[in-house]
């Protein structure tokens, strides 16, 4: 009885949620669309990351690179494209780029993989930059941008695809394989999982999605240039957004990423020349004393109630 | 009918040599032991027939087909399945998925229907871990942990299992459980290689016993023969 009253108040809570999404462009200000848009960017971007780097514990720092991708397609082909299409060749453009890559590189364990991925960003924005100087003989381009609304719906779609896939890969044959080669990848290996493949797919998936969601954010850009469109600190915040909301389940890296990007507008907005200072301060913090993130906040609060409860109940 | 060849077999760790020009063959349905001292090159020559590291030389036949090099999924699903010497277990995952996983990804169509149908339940209760499904594998005390490399190995549906010192750090009571385990095992039709250096194991459920020795073949024969010969008492049993 009591499960499934908490069923159905989760589930109203989740549609009660949605509404108010759905309907934000009639209740919220531009500021507010413009911000709820930023916000379900990094909700998107660390989603995506956690497909491929949550199970397996591979730390990818190739996420700039991806959405750059998405960015310079979109940036290329605004002028001739419906935006549902670019959205889906920015993503596959960076599926493709990340299953070559992912093939070549996901050999390599550790820290080995991390430095490619973080030197595969700067190869990328190099090879742009280098290609539009030298081969279109421009640099930046100015893109047609789209009106705020039209962007948070699309935003808000993909953000409901990349939920849904998360769900369906966590319940997954192909996400059993995930954790099992995060758990140890030899013993994978050896039980007949194609370590390989599974890594190199999930690392795809990803990507699609980073791309996707870069293709999008170009349209609010008006005028973009390599540096802009391969921000190395966009490799970073997804980590640090999992890190901070936890990787065990599905609702804890959205948490996560939602109320960092909060935080960071706020300290940006109200604390413009301190905002590093306090946002490292609050990282170091969240490390020290909250090592599975607002996850194991969460978990803990759970087990101290249920710990409450059975002495009241004999 | 031989269902494993061995021959020429050679693996160079720099100029050590971890296994030079080794050859034997497994019966079907043998229970064969694998001794000798520490750093002969038993577990490598595990890692070679798994596929976990590829032979510089050689050939290893797993039913008329040569294996030697291939991918380990590729040999798991042709059927040679092995647990490890120090556990690999996927620690966080519970008991029953550790089971899940060699099931789903090991036992190819064609290897289910050969043999009757059992689910992870049934191989946990088997190697004597019924009620723990549920479990995180990491709680698990050591000699239920092999229990459950065994049971996951099982899980793949293997007509070879290569087991690498099963019942090393058990206690005596786990060491017999452990042996009438693999009677069992053997008993369903499932060729087994044992890595051991319990010799009261080896002696009393193998068939047939390879004495490695610096990646050599130094001996093979019965256990009684492996018992008496006077190179193996040297380098290995000794008095």
């Amino acid at each position: 009885m009591k499960h499934a009253t908490k069923n159905v108040s989760f589930a109203a809570g989740l549609v009660a949620a949605a509404l108010l999404l759905v309907a934000l462009p009639q209740w919220a200000s531009s500021y507010g669309v413009i911000f709820t848009t930023n916000i379900l960017m990094y909700v998107i971007v660390t989603l995506s990351w956690v497909i491929f780097s949550g199970p397996t514990g591979y730390i990818s720092l190739a996420t700039s690179a991806f959405f750059g991708i998405g960015v310079y397609t979109a940036a290329v082909l605004s002028e001739d494209l419906p935006l549902p299409l670019m959205i889906l060749i920015g993503g596959c453009i960076s599926f493709c780029l990340a299953f070559l890559v992912g093939a070549i590189t996901l050999r390599l364990r550790g820290m080995y993989f991390t430095m490619f991925t973080f030197a595969l960003v700067q190869l990328i924005n190099n090879f742009v930059h280098w290609y539009e100087v030298n081969i279109t003989g421009t640099l930046g381009r100015v893109v047609a941008s789209l009106e705020s609304d039209t962007i948070y719906y699309t935003i808000l779609v993909i953000f409901c695809l990349v939920v849904l896939v998360s769900y369906l890969i966590r319940r997954s044959r192909f996400g059993l394989a995930l954790r099992s080669i995060g758990e140890s990848e030899e013993a994978a290996a050896h039980a007949g999982v194609n370590v390989t493949l599974v890594k190199v797919a999930a690392f795809a998936i990803g990507a699609f999605f980073m791309g996707a969601v870069g293709a999008v954010m170009t349209m609010r850009w008006t005028y973009i240039d390599p540096p802009t469109a391969f921000d190395i600190r966009l490799s970073f915040m997804p980590l640090l957004m999992a890190i901070f909301g936890g990787m065990g389940q599905l609702y804890s890296p959205i948490i996560g990423s939602a109320i960092f990007a909060v935080l960071e507008e706020v300290l940006t907005t109200k604390f413009p020349y301190y905002y590093m200072l306090l946002f490292g301060g609050a990282m170091l913090l969240v490390i020290l004393f909250m090592p599975h993130g607002i996850e194991g906040v969460i978990r803990k609060l759970g087990t101290a109630r249920k710990r409450e409860r059975v002495p009241g109940k004999t | 009918m031989r269902i494993l060849d061995v021959a020429g077999l050679r693996k160079y760790f720099g100029g050590l040599a971890a296994t030079s020009d080794v050859a034997f063959h497994v019966d079907q349905g043998e229970i064969v032991g694998l001794i000798g001292p520490n750093g002969a090159g038993k577990t490598t020559l595990f890692n070679l027939i798994s596929g976990a590291i590829k032979p510089d030389a050689g050939t290893i036949r797993f039913k008329e087909t040569n294996i030697a090099g291939m991918k380990p999924y590729r040999i798991c699903r042709a059927g040679i399945a092995r647990t490890f010497q120090s556990v690999q277990l996927f620690s966080n995952m519970s008991v029953f998925h550790n089971v899940l996983v060699g099931s789903l990804f090991g036992a190819t169509k064609q290897k289910a229907a050969r043999f009757d149908m059992v689910g992870p339940s049934d191989l946990l209760e088997l190697v004597g871990l019924a009620g723990m499904g549920d479990l995180r594998a990491m709680d698990l005390r050591l000699a239920n942990q092999k229990r459950l490399e065994i049971a996951r190995a099982l899980a793949t549906r293997p007509d070879l299992l290569l087991l690498d010192e099963v019942m090393a750090g058990l206690n005596p009571t786990e060491v017999a459980e452990a042996m009438h385990l693999v009677r069992r095992i053997s008993g369903r039709g499932i060729t087994i290689v044992m890595i051991e250096h319990v010799m009261k194991a080896i002696m009393s459920i193998c068939s047939r016993v390879i004495v490695l020795h610096y990646g050599q073949k130094l001996a093979e024969g019965k256990p009684e023969e492996i018992a008496r010969d006077k190179t193996v008492i040297e380098v290995y049993l000794g008095e």
